[in-house]
């Protein structure tokens, strides 16, 4: 609408600037057009005219003469044009405004040069006052502007000068047509309607009543809907959105909720009394039930002890589930050998202790190969010498990890079996030596990992390497020392920690264990006693111990305090003197065994609380109390008596418990409960099978025998002499029937009880010296090792094979049956024996009979009554 | 000694029993080897389980009814002979 008449125009406008362009220098021709206004670029006030140079001449705005750049317009009065008017008429310039002139409000019309052409002539007519005011007073300002604009230019560009928007007249270019077509009048104007009630009715009763609508007249108006046609309109086309869903599914359901709550039932079982129970017990019914029954019940009783019908055939026959290498290997392989390389005497290996929880950490305790002149020959530089506990690890066979000191030659030791830092060993001089090594605990549970060495790269060879330099170990200070003059006198041969489970008192009487640890140790002696010791405080302290106390020994800082209680006060709790009561001789312990004493052997027995490396600080050894024995149950039905071995080759099975002698009112240790000499030399090895409680092995001189507790009268196997001499045994820790005997001569003898009793089944060459001691150790499953020291001072590992450590399926059945069988075997040779005694009588006397005559028949018959009894 | 005693007796003393009871039609022991909570466990639960087999039999067929039970387990074998009023149960141990 408003775009359509202004592109006539503006097509009038161009096509008569076009003319007009090319007629400009032409003579001017005038032309009828219409007053034509700038209406279309927003100035209806201007008027573009063109003017003629003879106009030009006459109202004196000639271009660039009168009017020019600066001052391009020109006031003209409007009687002048109006002269003109009537001088040239039609031909004037000013003729298509001439109304406009005419009827213009002022004198002076405003006549500017529009030299850039820019509303399309080049001049052009202001018609109202205000557009001329506007237009003078533009131009002033604007040569205002300029000058302080050139004033202004030597300053910095950069700075924004920030010019207020300045307020300018509302331009209509149209908006308020569309705003008005927009805006909403109310067409009519709205009806006021008042509702009133009549006063008297306000708050008056009112009454409610029902009536239908239809039955009073002109009750109600109806409305009624009629489809009219206007609004009837055919929906041609619709925008519908679609969209795809899953199907949905509304239900929905309602659940009781009910306040939970607890509720708890306790019921007994119902029972008869007793008299009830007579009762019932007699009555006609129950025997008839229990007749009729009984007999179905013994047939299938019966069934069962035949034959065990739902035994698998497959599976019996079968031996062991997938063997693990080659089956037919039997021979014990070398796996490492240690020995010590730096110490310069010959020494001899004495005895052997694997690490209970470190895998592949072995302990020796290493001995002078000297007899006893020789002692006393080079005590003095026996001194200098320290007696050493080798620490040896499988990841370096030429340094030890630890070495522990003690002040003489150790002949046994023993790991705690509560806490492995804690080390017993057992001195020639009769002194018990204690070790803690907690604080190296750690150093030497990283070992295999190899995180503590540093200096591995370098190999330099043996003898330029210096002792103390090249490695790490360390020497490790015994913690405590038993007291000399209260202890063993002669060397120690033997030491054992008593289990956690119980503990002694001074008597002998067995308490129960409070704390659960192994805080008590036996120890035998050469000097024929066995003394029990406890590593706790005792509370009674003499005077002698006083006494000593005043002589303070310093002890050195890394020493950890753990038994600084016992250092050389320490006394044994009781001691027990084998003495045979023949002759001043005693006997002289080299070998005990205890109850309970395997414990520490069995590393996957599973009832037992796991051992794990206590580290420093957490060992339940540093807080013992003492002593409180006086306090502790008893245990009853403890079997306190346990085998000795002697240096005479003499088993004896004796009692720790003391007993007083009625004559001199003293303890007494109790007599033997039987002794047997069955070794020709000495026995060196008193030991439990870890199979079966009462089953002991003893080895000593040239033979072994194997003995059952409880059973008197002999051994139930005991071996002929061998060719060699025995040094050592111990039973296999997995199978019940194998054992293993070191020889002088250093073969080691594998015996196994279910293929040959009389001899070993297998043999097998180890070193070249006697073998001194054996030990073997389980790792896991498929390792098994030999720990087998010699008397130069060289220990060999060996790995068992398969064979020698897997049972077979039944062989602690057929072990025990063989025991068994062994058992009935000397009970029968006992009852033969006494028959055999018996008969001997017999045809004894019948001959003397035959020999004498009859008169001392009488008294020969009263003898036979007597005999034969 | 009473006939009572004395058939318990002589069943007890098979080879690998561990022990006898006689328990009445309620689940109630009335003789027993074993000590009272074993017992009365014992009792409890194989009383319902031979109810439970004996209706099985006789669903199965209306004329037949159950003589023995037998229970074969890992470590022994429960054997249970019942009656109208009484249960006998005997635990063996089949196999050494």
């Amino acid at each position: 609408m408003a775009p359509k008449t202004p592109n006539k125009k503006g097509t009038a406008v161009v096509t008569k600037k076009q003319n007009q362009e090319k007629t400009k220098q032409a003579l001017p021709v005038s032309e009828e057009v219409a007053a034509t206004n700038m209406e279309n670029m927003g100035h209806p006030e201007i008027y573009p005219l063109v003017l003629t140079t003879k106009t030009q001449e006459i109202f004196n705005c000639r271009v660039d003469e009168d009017v020019t750049d600066k001052q391009p317009y020109k006031l003209i009065k409007k009687a002048d044009i109006i002269a003109d008017f009537i001088n040239r008429a039609a031909v004037s310039d000013f003729y298509p405004v001439k109304k406009l002139v005419q009827e213009y409000p002022g004198d002076e019309l405003l006549l500017v040069y529009d030299k850039d052409f820019k509303y399309g002539l080049n001049f052009y007519l202001v018609s109202t006052e205000e557009a001329k005011e506007n237009y003078l007073k533009s131009p002033e300002e604007q040569e205002e502007q300029e000058e302080p604009r050139e004033y202004k230019e030597p300053s910095p560009e950069d700075t924004y000068i920030y010019k207020p928007p300045v307020s300018k007249p509302w331009v209509s270019l149209g908006s308020e047509k569309e705003i008005e077509e927009e805006t909403v009048k109310e067409s009519t104007k709205p009806i006021t309607y008042m509702i009133s009630r009549k006063r008297g009715q306000f708050g008056a009763p009112f009454k409610f009543s029902d009536q239908n609508a239809s039955s009073v007249k002109d009750a109600y108006i109806e409305c009624t809907a009629y489809p009219d046609k206007n609004f009837t309109l055919k929906h041609l086309e619709k925008e519908v959105g679609m969209q795809v869903i899953p199907k949905v599914n509304d239900t929905s359901t309602q659940t009781r909720w009910v306040y939970p709550k607890n509720a708890t039932t306790q019921y007994y079982p119902r029972e008869f009394s007793e008299e009830e129970k007579e009762t019932i017990g007699q009555s006609k019914p129950l025997i008839d039930f229990l007749n009729n029954m009984s007999i179905s019940v013994e047939i299938a009783l019966q069934q069962n002890e035949i034959m065990n019908t739902f035994i698998d055939d497959w599976k019996s026959l079968a031996e062991d589930e997938g063997t693990f290498g080659d089956k037919t290997d039997t021979h014990l392989k070398e796996y490492q050998s240690f020995t010590d390389l730096h110490n310069l005497t010959e020494k001899m290996i004495t005895c052997v202790s694997w690490h209970p929880v470190i895998y592949g950490l072995i302990a020796v305790s290493v001995a002078v190969r000297f007899s006893f002149e020789e002692r006393v020959q080079f005590s003095g530089k026996l001194l200098l010498q320290p007696s050493l506990i080798l620490f040896w690890s499988f990841s370096d066979p030429i340094h030890p990890q630890l070495m522990l000191e003690s002040p003489d030659d150790i002949f046994c030791f023993k790991f705690c079996p509560n806490d492995p830092n804690i080390i017993a060993g057992g001195c020639i001089n009769g002194q018990i030596v204690l070790w803690d090594i907690s604080a190296h605990a750690e150093r030497i549970e990283n070992i295999k990992t190899g995180s503590t060495r540093i200096k591995k790269a370098t190999l330099k060879p043996m003898f330029l390497l210096e002792p103390e330099s090249n490695k790490e170990t360390m020497y490790i200070r015994h913690c405590a020392v038993s007291s000399i003059e209260s202890g063993h006198r002669k060397v120690i041969t033997d030491i054992h920690w008593l289990p956690g489970t119980f503990e002694i008192n001074r008597m002998g009487s067995v308490f129960e264990n409070r704390s659960g640890i192994s805080c008590q140790l036996v120890t035998c002696s050469a000097d024929c006693t066995i003394c029990f010791w406890d590593i706790r405080t005792q509370r009674t302290t003499t005077q002698q111990t006083d006494k000593k106390k005043e002589e303070v020994i310093e002890v050195p800082f890394d020493v950890p305090p753990t038994f600084l209680h016992l250092d050389l006060s320490w006394k044994p709790l009781c001691r027990l003197r084998l003495s045979k009561s023949e002759t001043t001789l005693d006997h002289c312990p080299t070998k005990v065994s205890l109850n309970d004493d395997d414990a520490s052997y069995r590393t996957q027995d599973k009832t037992l609380p796991p051992i794990k490396v206590v580290k420093a600080g957490e060992s339940p050894y540093y807080n013992l109390e003492g002593g409180m024995a006086n306090h502790l149950k008893p245990i009853e039905d403890f079997c306190t008596k346990f085998f000795v071995g002697t240096e005479e080759g003499e088993v004896i099975y004796t009692d720790w418990k003391m007993e007083r002698d009625p004559d001199t009112g003293r303890l007494v240790p109790k007599k033997p409960v039987s002794l047997y000499a069955v070794h020709d030399g000495a026995v060196h090895t008193v030991q439990r099978s870890p199979f079966y409680k009462d089953i002991i092995l003893t080895v000593g001189g040239w033979n072994i025998a194997i003995w059952k507790e409880g059973v008197m009268s002999g051994p139930l196997l005991q071996s002929s002499c061998a060719p060699k001499r025995f040094t050592s045994g111990h039973w296999s820790l997995t199978r019940p029937g194998v054992f293993y005997i070191g020889r002088e001569d250093g073969n080691i003898d594998i015996w196994d009880l279910l293929e040959k009793t009389h001899e070993p089944a297998q043999s097998q060459s180890i070193c070249i010296t006697t073998i001194t001691y054996i030990k073997p150790w389980t790792f896991s499953a498929k390792q098994q090792f030999l720990a087998i020291a010699d008397f130069y001072g060289t220990l060999h590992i060996l790995e068992i094979p398969w064979t020698l450590s897997h049972p077979s399926t039944n062989e602690a059945a057929s072990m025990s049956h063989y025991f068994e069988r062994e058992v009935k075997h000397l009970e029968y040779v006992e009852q033969r024996r006494l028959i055999r005694e018996q008969e001997k009588k017999e045809m004894q006397l019948e001959m003397e009979k035959k020999k004498t005559p009859p008169s001392c028949r009488c008294y020969h018959d009263a003898n036979l009554n007597f005999l034969g009894k | 000694m009473t006939e009572v005693e004395e058939t318990l007796k002589r069943i007890q003393s098979h080879k690998g029993v561990i022990g006898t009871m006689v328990v009445n039609a309620e689940g109630i022991p009335i003789r027993t080897t074993l000590d009272n909570s074993t017992t009365v466990q014992y009792a409890g639960l194989l009383h319902q389980l031979t109810m439970k087999a004996r209706s099985t039999v006789r669903d199965i067929d209306p004329q037949n009814d159950l003589t023995f039970l037998r229970i074969r387990s890992k470590k022994h074998e429960i054997m249970v002979a019942p009656d109208k009023e009484y249960l006998l149960i005997v635990i063996q141990n089949p196999c050494e």
